[in-house]
């Protein structure tokens, strides 16, 4: 009996992150063509429902019916394990971040870890997709992914390690907690270099514009998931698109104080925002990060490839490996309100 | 001093953050978007949409099956058999245009020598069978007939050009 309570209780929770997640990740498509249609000075999408609110659920209907297309000479398990592998670390790494106070599924001690392991995990379905569906342009889109991922992924863990310093913890709730404080309390201050490289590599890890070679529509097609259709191609993308706000929620938890309200703790502003729910603030903040990944994509032409390699290996990863002894000073010197 | 100063540029990312400027300020501006079934583009009176055949004022058609507009065609999209009537004038028994080989190119306009075959501004159309989209000296007159006023209208605008 109290297995089963146990178990529904785990099921309760896992619907409370994936249905909010997937209608975020269906507006997030909304949000995108309707922002960068307007920095191209079009209209974007607004047939479908009032100002085409209901575009998404349309073409997530139109993707569901569709058939899903197995090339002949596919392999035919990995073809279909592929989006699977993409989806699942992509939600499960969202299981450690806590949306609000104590709002968390598991607030494990290692939980950056987790998400370090989980977010590695998901190149794994773009080189099987890549790989099992036999053609030459997924298997380029696929090494370029892989390549890229990986790259990116050790500026990125420096640029975490340097918050793990400053917070001195690597459980999520204690790192936000590290950050109590008003705007300037937070760790995007102390840490900008690392705050930076983090959001640059965070860009370059989900294969998003302006370093989305593995996609490439116009020199290889559509990369890794040229052979996949309907629904197994809608997976790849709401992994690609949980993989970004992941990537947000990470940033606005490391470097923007989660939950904090901006006002947090200042004499007149702070009482006057404090009834606005940690979850709101935290959501905002997501909202920013979602905003400014649409807004890169908006404005940056695609990088070639030996210079996201370059900008991968000889310009962040020295940065933050620089910054990182900076912040092992301040630290040590008990600098500001951030180390005291 | 200039390297220097490049170097710090690119570090402090002031060229990308140019751009994010532009595209920002893009953002809040006059889209230009027509949301067109209800909006539509201005059209020239010389725009060249669907043909038709016009008539006189006194109902007589005007074509004379003089076929310079079969001739003139560069698709080969007019098709005319012409036949002596009971009054003794020529007059066309088949004008036949096919609309998948026709490249609204307005030579065919352009060749009459009586102003009877025009373009008119209608580029709304479609087909549904097959052989639909031949059309044939029926409908052309037809077309003429309903859209008469505003031929004229625009062949008096563009008249002191010619």
């Amino acid at each position: 009996m109290s297995a089963l309570i146990e178990l529904s209780w785990i099921v309760a929770k896992i619907v409370a992150l994936v249905v909010p997640l997937f209608v975020a990740v269906a507006y997030m498509t909304y949000a995108e063509r309707k922002v960068i249609s307007s920095m191209q000075l079009r209209r974007g999408p607004n047939r479908v429902g009032w100002h085409g609110l209901l575009q998404p659920i349309a073409d997530a209907l139109k993707l569901l019916m569709k058939e899903v297309v197995l090339p002949q000479n596919a392999n035919r398990f990995l073809f279909v394990l592929a989006p699977m592998l993409s989806i699942m670390p992509a939600l499960a790494a969202w299981a450690v971040l806590p949306v609000g106070d104590g709002m968390v599924i598991a607030d494990i001690n290692a939980g950056l870890l987790y998400v370090l392991a989980m977010t590695s995990m998901g190149v794994y379905g773009i080189i099987l997709a890549g790989w099992a569906s036999n053609s030459k342009y997924a298997l380029l889109g696929a090494l370029r992914a892989g390549a890229q991922v990986v790259s990116y992924e050790i500026a990125m863990g420096f640029a975490l390690v340097g918050v793990l310093m400053a917070a001195g913890s690597l459980n999520m709730s204690e790192i936000v907690r590290a950050q109590e404080g008003p705007i300037w309390n937070w760790f995007w201050l102390p840490l900008l270099p690392l705050f930076i490289v983090y959001w640059i590599s965070g860009v370059a890890e989900t294969n998003r514009l302006p370093f989305d070679v593995a996609e490439g529509e116009s020199e290889i097609v559509a990369g890794f998931h040229v052979e996949y259709s309907g629904m197994a191609f809608a997976i790849f993308f709401l992994a690609e698109y949980a993989n970004m706000i992941l990537i947000s929620g990470l940033a606005a938890i490391m470097f923007l104080g989660g939950w904090y309200s901006p006002f947090h703790g200042i004499p007149l502003l702070g009482p006057l925002f404090s009834w606005v729910p940690g979850l709101v603030w935290f959501a905002l903040k997501v909202c920013f990060f979602l905003f400014l990944y649409i807004w890169f994509r908006g404005t940056f032409p695609r990088y070639r490839y030996d210079q996201i390699m370059r900008l991968g290996w000889k310009v962040l990863i020295p940065v933050t490996v620089v910054w990182l002894v900076v912040v092992a000073g301040m630290i040590l010197a008990e600098i500001g309100p951030w180390f005291s | 001093m200039q390297a220097v100063k490049e170097f710090f540029g690119t570090f402090m990312l002031t060229e990308l953050l140019k751009g994010m400027r532009l595209t920002g300020r893009h953002l809040f501006e006059a889209k230009y978007t027509l949301e067109y079934p209800e909006e539509k583009a201005p059209q020239s009176p010389r725009f060249r949409g669907l043909h038709a055949l016009r008539r006189y004022p006194n109902g007589e058609e005007r074509c004379i099956a003089c076929k310079l507009c079969e001739a003139v065609c560069p698709a080969l999209a007019i098709t005319i058999e012409s036949e002596a009537r009971e009054d003794g004038t020529r007059r066309t028994t088949r004008y036949d245009i096919d609309l998948f080989k026709c490249i609204y190119c307005g030579f065919c306009e352009e060749s009459c020598p009586v102003d009877s075959i025009v373009e008119t501004r209608i580029h709304e159309y479609h087909f549904e069978r097959r052989g639909e989209q031949i059309i044939h000296k029926d409908e052309l007159l037809a077309m003429g007939e309903k859209y008469e006023a505003q031929l004229a209208e625009d062949r008096a605008a563009d008249a002191p050009y010619r």
